[in-house]
């Protein structure tokens, strides 16, 4: 029998609009916190323009995959076979750039469609044939990694092409230099433009949908919440495009992760199919008998991963300007760990593309700052594993007292 | 005549909101077959499962005295230990075990955690012969057929030196042959001494075996008929199981009934897992505008499995049969097509099958027509919101906002966010399984009120239900399901507690 006592509550206060979404707060309120503790223990120099901009580069194919790792969580699967993905993509780049001399331009989409491909090879077994999805990928993740070492002969290729190399290495060049870069402190007017647009649509549309959900008497967040959240946001995003406009601008893979993160946001939140995904993964059956293929949709998570793996893979290539068959080893465990620490449950239905990447943040800036401080792989190892259990035993922890 | 073996004395036991069981009385004598009869949901397992500790001693009100001494089971083992064994319709047995592995099961035969395994199968066999199943002990349940797992369960309960055993309709998924021996068993263990209670909706069986017979209606005990006085006819105990007057429960309504929506015709179809054995045979209905139609008939009947295949198969495979809409042949081979189709079907479980109980009710409520509130493919969030907001206002669900989570409704508020979901893709025709299960009386009203304005507003509707009386307060016409056939339709006029149950008896006895 449910009960019936929350029925005699009316608009949500304050305090149940935080015990609700104590998550998602708590969530920002602990990168923010792990940042500052470690821009403290390093003396500052985790927020020097040069980290921030390594930090970027060192996550960015962990925050793409978690994109894509979150659907499927939330489709009720897993994937572990991204990482040789990675390797694969890496590696078959690798040959059609340097062996066969092919351009980037013919290559990125190449290997993009591939992925999905192989995607679409592990999705099949999942969703028509009903196989469990960590067998199936388990599996992928061994041919995939096999394939790699048969594809590349046990030996690393490279190096690539510049055109490729910009993929991660290039920057978004300013083409707004309002002084001398030789003198100014800031370096890079594009960024910071940039920047302060972005944080400045973001209030902007804040504000309007506050006041269409007003107006038709739906849902909002308390008015507090709101400025302390956009001002937290905020203020971190002007500080960072600060510091990012002082070295070299915007790299352009935050760029296409930016991109890609907004669009994931959107299908997420507002369109059909991430609805879909969310009513699939909560309840597959009464899902079903609403109508939704869900064969099809769990086919096309899968195909959606494969493609985002590839783009990571071509990204990692590029920045270590050589394709290795060892590479991406491991991937699949950070970008699961990071949806999981995002708040995703393990059993389906749950989870939101922010907390997967404030997740795959958390993660990054604890790797970035432990090495900063001289600690070894293996304490840092350590360290993960907790703060991956802490996060979801406090989800569970949640869930039991509520 | 012998001692009394079992007494239980004014047992009362109530769930919130619901009083299951009301001063039961039930007295079973030593070395007799007691049967224990009455419709789905009188009270019959709930006694069953005070008496086997299911439901702890100071749960419910009232006496066990068993063998002259008053009882006070808190477990299940506390009753097993004294030799109460219960065999429930769904057996508990594990399908990849060998019959020996699933006869010992947490009684093995063993020393330090050992097992003898020549031992297990030497008694094994012993037991197998009593029951006469010849299968080597090694045999895996799954290679079995539903009657010998039966027998199965017989031996598991010898094995714990049975004194009295509880069956719980036994017979209901076994063909005749098995039934006539499973009976025959039951007889040759009372001739052995041992007593016995058997539940059944099996008339003809109960009266081929039983002493006496307890009747439960609506929680209570109606009596108790003795087998060896005069002779007890079926209509006599149908009497007795159903002799409840008819109370103001359900809303007045004047149908006007049009034309021909749904009609199906020769629906066959064969079982989801046994998948040579055909369920159900040349179903044939049909709905009208305006009407409200009921099926009933006993569980396993193939009332959901009618209702299942027909929405987009969504059960049972080698579906054959005609399916017309306003006399136009129609698709309903996939869910979206039978939503195209204009059929809805609300699940009999609402929990498992009707909702996403993680979601609030505005996103189960846009689920299964998410085009009425997007272009496609995105979603307009306030068009969304308007709707949920119409349907929460228009069928009175009480909750604070449309962003509460399903799961923390009541029962009636949830069946009223499926129906709103259903509603929002306006079908011609709404299928209704068990619309009324598990949720109060207030609700239920509440329900009926909405199904009848729903027919007023010239849907049709077919309404499973185990339930009688609720059938017959709301239907225009019954149907009547037994054993995968339809066995008789009823009129109005015609459909009374006693024709539907004497028509599933008599279609029972003829196969």
């Amino acid at each position: 029998m449910a009960t019936d006592t929350t029925l005699q509550k009316n608009q949500p206060s304050v305090g149940d609009y935080l015990r609700k979404n104590i998550r998602e707060y708590g969530l920002l309120v602990a990168l923010v916190v792990i940042m500052v503790f470690f821009q403290i223990i390093t003396n500052g120099v985790l927020f020097r323009p040069v980290n921030i901009t390594n930090l970027v580069l060192q996550n960015s194919f962990i925050v793409i995959m978690a994109l894509g790792m979150l659907l499927i969580i939330v489709a009720g699967h897993i994937d572990l076979s991204v990482g040789s993905i990675v390797a694969f993509i890496g590696a078959i780049s690798a040959i059609m750039l340097v062996k066969w001399g092919l351009p980037a331009i013919v290559v990125v989409p190449a290997c993009i469609l591939v992925g999905a491909a192989m995607g679409a090879a592990q999705g099949y077994w999942v969703a028509y044939q009903k196989i469990p999805s960590f067998i199936v990928t388990l599996a992928g993740m061994l041919v995939f990694r096999g394939m790699t070492y048969v594809v590349l002969g046990g030996r690393p290729v490279g190096p690539f092409p510049k055109e490729f190399q910009v993929l991660s290495t290039g920057f978004i060049p300013d083409f707004l230099s309002f002084t001398d870069p030789a003198t100014s402190v800031v370096k890079n007017y594009v960024a910071l433009v940039a920047v302060l647009l972005l944080v400045g649509y973001a209030v902007y549309a804040g504000l309007r949908e506050r006041r269409l959900n007003t107006l038709h008497e739906t849902e909002n967040e308390p008015f507090g919440f709101f400025v302390v959240q956009m001002g937290v946001i905020g203020a971190v995003a002007i500080f960072l495009g600060f510091q990012l406009s002082t070295y070299r601008g915007l790299p352009n893979v935050l760029v296409v992760m930016g991109l890609l993160i907004a669009l994931y946001t959107f299908v997420t939140t507002r369109t059909t199919i991430g609805r879909r995904i969310y009513a699939m993964g909560g309840n597959e059956k009464a899902a079903k008998l609403s109508g939704i293929n869900t064969e099809r949709l769990t086919f096309y998570t899968f195909v959606n991963m494969g493609a985002l793996a590839a783009l990571a893979g071509m990204i990692i290539a590029a920045r270590l300007n050589s394709a290795t068959p060892k590479a991406g080893v491991g991937f699949e465990l950070d970008v699961i760990a990071a949806c999981f620490i995002g708040g995703a449950s393990a059993s389906g239905g749950v989870g939101k593309i922010t907390g997967a990447v404030i997740g795959a943040f958390i993660m990054g800036v604890m790797n970035n700052g432990m090495s900063i401080m001289g600690i070894g792989i293996d304490y840092q190892q350590l360290i993960k594993g907790l703060v991956l259990l802490a996060a979801v035993f406090f989800d569970v922890y949640n869930k039991n007292k509520g | 005549m012998s001692k009394t073996l079992l007494e239980m004395r004014g047992i009362t036991k109530t769930f919130p909101g619901v009083k299951a069981l009301n001063n039961v009385n039930l007295k079973v004598r030593e070395g007799e077959i007691h049967a224990l009869v009455g419709e789905n949901g009188a009270g019959k397992s709930t006694l069953m499962k005070v008496l086997s500790g299911v439901y702890p001693a100071g749960s419910y009100d009232g006496e066990i005295h068993f063998d002259g001494e008053v009882r006070r089971f808190s477990t299940i083992s506390d009753s097993e230990h004294l030799g109460i064994i219960i065999i429930h319709q769904e057996l508990a047995l594990v399908p990849l075990l060998s019959i020996a592995e699933n006869i010992f099961l947490g009684n093995e035969v063993a020393s330090n955690g050992v097992i003898d395994w020549q031992k297990t199968f030497r008694r094994t066999q012993e037991l197998l012969d009593k029951v006469g199943l010849k299968e080597p002990p090694s045999t895996l349940i799954t290679d079995i057929g539903v009657g010998k797992q039966q027998l199965v369960e017989i031996a598991k309960a010898l094995s714990k030196k049975v004194r009295l055993l509880i069956l719980d309709e036994p017979t209901a998924s076994l063909n005749e042959r098995d039934s006539d021996a499973l009976l025959k068993l039951l007889m040759e263990f009372r001739a052995q001494g041992l007593t016995s209670i058997i539940i059944s909706h099996k008339l003809n069986e109960i009266k081929k075996v039983a002493d006496q017979i307890t009747i439960l209606r609506d929680g209570s005990t109606v009596e108790t008929l003795d087998c060896h006085g005069e002779e007890i006819s079926e209509d006599r105990i149908i009497k007795g199981m159903v002799g409840r007057e008819m109370e103001d429960r359900y809303p007045p309504r004047e149908p006007k009934i049009g034309e021909v929506l749904l009609e199906v015709k020769n629906w066959n179809v064969f079982h989801q897992q046994h998948r040579d054995r055909q369920f159900l045979h040349d179903v044939s209905f049909n709905v009208r505008a305006g009407e409200v139609v009921g099926i009933a008939g006993l569980m396993g009947a193939g009332r959901t499995e009618t209702a299942m295949s027909l929405f987009g198969k969504s059960w049972g495979h080698k579906i054959t049969g005609e399916v017309t809409m306003r006399g136009k042949p129609v698709d309903v081979s996939t869910i979206e097509k039978a939503i195209k189709a204009g059929l809805a079907y609300v699940t009999e479980d609402r929990k498992q099958l009707g909702l996403v109980l993680i979601n609030n009710i505005m996103h189960n409520t846009t689920l299964a027509n998410l085009k009425g509130v997007s272009n496609g493919t995105v979603i307009d969030d306030r068009q969304e919101a308007k709707v949920a907001s119409d349907y929460r206002a228009k069928l009175r669900i009480r909750s604070h906002s449309i962003y509460q989570e399903a799961v923390n409704l009541s029962g009636g508020n949830q069946q009223k966010v499926v129906l709103s979901k259903w509603l929002f893709t306006s079908p011609e025709v709404l299928i209704l399984d068990e619309p009324t299960r598990g949720i109060d009386i207030g609700a239920k009203y509440e329900i009926y009120t909405i199904i009848n304005q729903l027919a007023a507003e010239g849907k049709g509707i077919l309404m499973i239900s185990s339930e009688m009386p609720e059938l017959l307060g709301t239907c225009d016409r019954i149907y009547v399901m037994n054993e995968g056939r339809i066995v008789a339709e009823l009129s109005k006029v015609d459909a009374s507690q006693e024709s539907i149950m004497r028509a599933i008896m008599r279609s029972g006895e003829k196969h």
